[in-house]
């Protein structure tokens, strides 16, 4: 297996795009990563799509051909993959374009993650968003996406292992970032009494424990680590990357206070870098509710059972805070949350941490950085570690 | 061998509203209109309850009571109501599958005003008596409409009970039942209204006065009894006027009512009412009582009944589910402007 | 849901909470699973039908204020993962009930509800709800 390096990263602003539309913040993402990695786009030959709901957000399925047209790839006969996985579309996409790679089969290949979401009012989106729960058994029987993460809240609440607001917490840090990073969609701290006094979603989450609506697409280029200098000096190297499952239904696991498939998924990851939880300095973690980022920095080790909260509360996670900066983009709450851009964006943001050109967010000294990518209520996680060379 | 009543169970949502809430809305006196009628509250469906899952709530309790019966021995399921959801397209179906009682058996929905239940409990009577079926369900179950502003209103409310019919183990012998049946149009409901119609002061005396006081006197004189042989007795209870007036005028005391008398206190349930009145007194009758039951329809006709408690009450596990009484308790109260929208009267964007 | 068909297949699960058993190691499942995640090759062809107890107990709980607009009629409205006495874990939505009143350990029991409908015209769907117990 070959070893894989990125050499380019690029991304949309993140928001509410009005003028512009998928295909439109597709290619942008796309011609900014490879113009990052000093290419012309004809060495690419293989590209992999990262997009939840582009069939219901914008009527048109089979974007990997739109991508590949509109790229300029089509011409080329290039390859176009389109891969979901319901909010972790874009890290399971990732995990294709490395395999890729590192199998030798394609060199040089572009992943990209969009979605297009603000062409279709909030109720038609929050509905396709909960259609990454159990549609049968779940959303079927009355239940909502943001619901089951509140069921999830309430039982750490009831065992104690994080407070509502430490819970709250988590949002602050996501937009104390936010504030920072000139791509997300919000910039603009806020407080712990902000996210508290919210109008409720699904009691005991409110309106600022959950990532909000967002257009926005981003890309990173691929080749294979021996060839990352013949093209730029600024690469980062692709250390491992673990993907795991986990039930669809929420209520199909015995311990709902933690996501199984991170554990285990995370476990794999730091055993393929070669390294612990401990040499970890950023995470990019999914946080499209609060409760979510409680979970992901304890099932990623980076906190024990009970102490994730309280970092985020005392402000440990923000940059220079810290052993470890969360979300240093804004995470999914204050960057945005464009569904299969996600995951790819954790990417971009990690790489731009370990080239030093993070800018006012930057975390001094990051060797290694994680990215945690999750879809529905864990039931599709990955893992991916990056590392400065 | 003798047919009778195997097990029962009731229903009635937990919601009520009060006559002076809806009198407040329409510049009457409610207060006053709930007294004249004897009807001091009414029950109201949930937003997700409709005579399906009001009949198969009862049904339920029913067949919790009986453990030792197999759903599957039941040949004939009717539900009596004049609130189907659906025009073309039966209830029964729904309850005889969330009782597991299908596939080999009977399913009808039924429509004969208010006593659309107890005709169901006729039916059965007489198809587990020629061998036909080894237990039949009739059930009787409304959510019943009244024009905003009308009258009816006032009264018009939701709930069920469920009667499972046999030969075998029978807590109730029906000794003799008996029908009285005109054309007497006193109140109606057209295909695709809303809401019934109904002829006033009509509705009275030729219309529910004369069928109940016919077909109770017709059962007394067939049975040989008099009212003083009932411990309790059960009329159709539009209102509580109508029944205590009737009980009167065939010579029954009030405390033989009284036990069955819940239309003061939950209104008219109209394919319920009777079905729930008698509930309540098997849930008090011991062996050896004697229960008077008339029902009226609108259209119009009355069924009547004589029933006996037999021991087999003793071992009866009427415990399984819960009393009327019991079921009645912990109402939440609605004011007007929840009760428009729990009863879809809101003119909502498609 | 439109689809008659879809929603008619599952009625034994929504009306009965009608699961599976594994045949040989005991593991309860619903929704019914066709295999057991278990035993995997020693269970094949033995998935037998198991009707789960209706009574449970409150596992965690949610209140929407956000609902999708099949139930905007009923927000607030309070959803819950139920522990069945059998062991079962089932979600559904929690109703008849003062939402102040909810907490976990709560006992309930399932009912049928009506579900949604697909319009005025269309199908109305069916299904089990927890009340309080």
């Amino acid at each position: 297996m070959k070893e894989v390096a990125i050499i380019g990263v690029g991304a949309t602003k993140f928001g509410e795009l009005w003028g512009s539309s998928f295909r439109n913040i597709g290619i942008e993402a796309g011609m900014r990563a490879i113009e990052d990695a000093n290419l012309s786009g004809s060495e690419i030959d293989c590209l992999f799509i990262g997009n939840m709901s582009a069939g219901r957000f914008i009527n048109q399925k089979h974007i990997d051909a739109l991508i590949a047209d509109y790229s300029g790839m089509a011409t080329k006969n290039v390859p176009a993959i389109r891969v979901e996985a319901g909010g972790a579309s874009g890290g399971v996409a990732f995990g294709q374009a490395v395999t890729a790679v590192a199998s030798g089969m394609y060199n040089t290949v572009l992943l990209g993650g969009a979605e297009k979401m603000t062409d279709q009012n909030d109720a038609f989106i929050n509905t396709a968003m909960d259609a990454t729960a159990d549609a049968e058994w779940e959303t079927g029987m009355g239940l909502t996406l943001p619901s089951l993460y509140a069921m999830i809240a309430r039982r750490v609440m009831h065992e104690g292992t994080a407070t509502r607001e430490e819970i709250a917490s988590v949002a602050v840090n996501s937009h104390f970032h936010g504030a920072l990073n000139p791509g997300a969609q919000f910039r603009k701290e806020i407080s712990l009494d902000t996210v508290l006094r919210a109008s409720p979603v699904a009691d005991p989450l409110g309106m600022f424990d959950c990532a909000p609506i967002t257009d926005g697409a981003a890309a990173v280029v691929l080749c294979p680590l021996d060839e990352a200098k013949k093209h730029t000096d600024s690469y980062v190297k692709v250390s491992a990357f673990a993907q795991g499952s986990d039930t669809l239904a929420l209520s199909q696991r015995p311990d709902i206070t933690s996501f199984g498939a991170t554990v285990a998924t995370s476990r794999k990851a730091y055993e393929m870098a070669g390294i612990t939880p401990a040499d970890i300095s950023i995470a990019e973690i999914h946080d499209d509710f609060s409760i979510a980022g409680i979970l992901a920095l304890q099932d990623l080790g980076l906190y024990k059972k009970g102490c994730a909260g309280k970092a985020f509360l005392s402000g440990e996670t923000k940059v220079g805070g810290g052993k470890v900066a969360v979300n240093t983009s804004g995470g999914l709450k204050a960057r945005g949350y464009p569904i299969g851009a996600s995951g790819v964006a954790q990417i971009v943001e990690i790489s731009e941490q370990l080239r030093g050109k993070a800018d006012k967010r930057q975390v001094a000294n990051a060797k290694y950085g994680l990215a945690q990518s999750v879809g529905g209520t864990g039931s599709a996680v990955t893992v991916s570690i990056m590392e400065a060379v | 061998m003798d047919v009778g009543i195997v097990s029962y169970g009731a229903y009635v949502p937990r919601y009520r509203i009060k006559p002076e809430e809806i009198g407040r809305i329409w510049g009457v006196d409610g207060k006053g209109m709930g007294k004249g009628l004897m009807v001091h509250q009414k029950s109201v469906p949930g937003l997700d309850e409709d005579v399906i899952t009001i009949s198969t709530e009862a049904a339920r309790y029913m067949m919790a009571r009986v453990p030792d019966v197999n759903p599957q021995d039941i040949g004939a399921l009717y539900v009596g109501s004049e609130s189907h959801p659906y025009a073309v397209k039966p209830s029964a179906t729904v309850v005889a599958e969330a009782i597991e009682a299908t596939p080999a058996l009977t399913a009808v929905d039924m429509e004969f005003a208010c006593k659309a239940g107890t005709a169901g409990i006729q039916a059965c009577m007489g198809m587990v008596a020629s061998g036909m079926i080894k237990y039949g369900v009739s059930i009787g179950a409304d959510t019943a409409q009244g024009a905003p502003g009308d009258a009816l209103e006032y009264s018009a409310s939701a709930g069920g009970a469920a009667f499972l019919i046999g030969k075998e183990k029978i807590i109730a012998k029906i000794s003799k039942t008996l029908s009285f049946t005109t054309d007497t149009p006193d109140f109606w409901r057209r295909e695709g209204q809303p809401y019934p119609t109904h002829g006033g002061r009509f509705t009275g005396d030729p219309a529910y006065f004369k069928h109940v006081t016919s077909a109770a006197k017709m059962l007394l004189e067939e049975m040989g009894t008099t009212p003083k042989d009932y411990n309790y007795a059960v009329f159709h209870q539009p209102n509580g006027k109508f029944p205590t007036r009737v009980a009167g005028m065939v010579g029954f005391e009030q405390e033989q009512i009284a036990t069955g008398l819940l239309s003061p206190n939950i209104g008219n349930t109209y394919s319920g009412a009777v079905p729930l009145g008698l509930s309540a007194v098997l849930d008090k009758a011991v062996p050896g009582d004697r229960i008077f039951v008339t029902s009226y329809g609108s259209g119009a006709g009355s069924d009547a009944f004589d029933i006996t408690v037999t021991d087999e009450m003793k071992n009866y596990q009427k415990k399984n589910a819960p009393t009327v009484e019991k079921v009645l308790e912990n109402p939440i109260y609605l004011d007007y402007g929840l009760y428009t929208k729990f009863k879809g009267m809101i003119l909502m964007p498609e | 849901m439109s689809s008659v068909a879809r929603a008619w297949r599952e009625f034994p699960g929504k009306y009965n909470l009608e699961g599976t058993k594994c045949g040989n190691c005991g593991t309860i499942f619903f929704p019914k699973r066709d295999f057991c995640p278990k035993c995997r090759r020693e269970g094949i062809g033995k998935m037998q039908k198991y009707k789960v107890r209706r009574e449970g107990e409150v596992f965690s709980f949610s209140i929407i204020h956000d609902a999708p607009p099949c139930n905007s009629a009923l927000k607030p409205y309070a959803v819950a993962m139920v522990r069945a006495k059998d062991g079962v874990m089932i979600s559904g939505q929690l109703v008849d009930v003062e939402l102040d009143k909810i907490a976990i350990g709560m006992p309930v029991r399932a009912v049928l509800r009506k579900l949604d409908e697909d319009g005025a015209a269309g199908v109305i769907h069916y299904g089990y709800k927890f009340v309080p117990a």
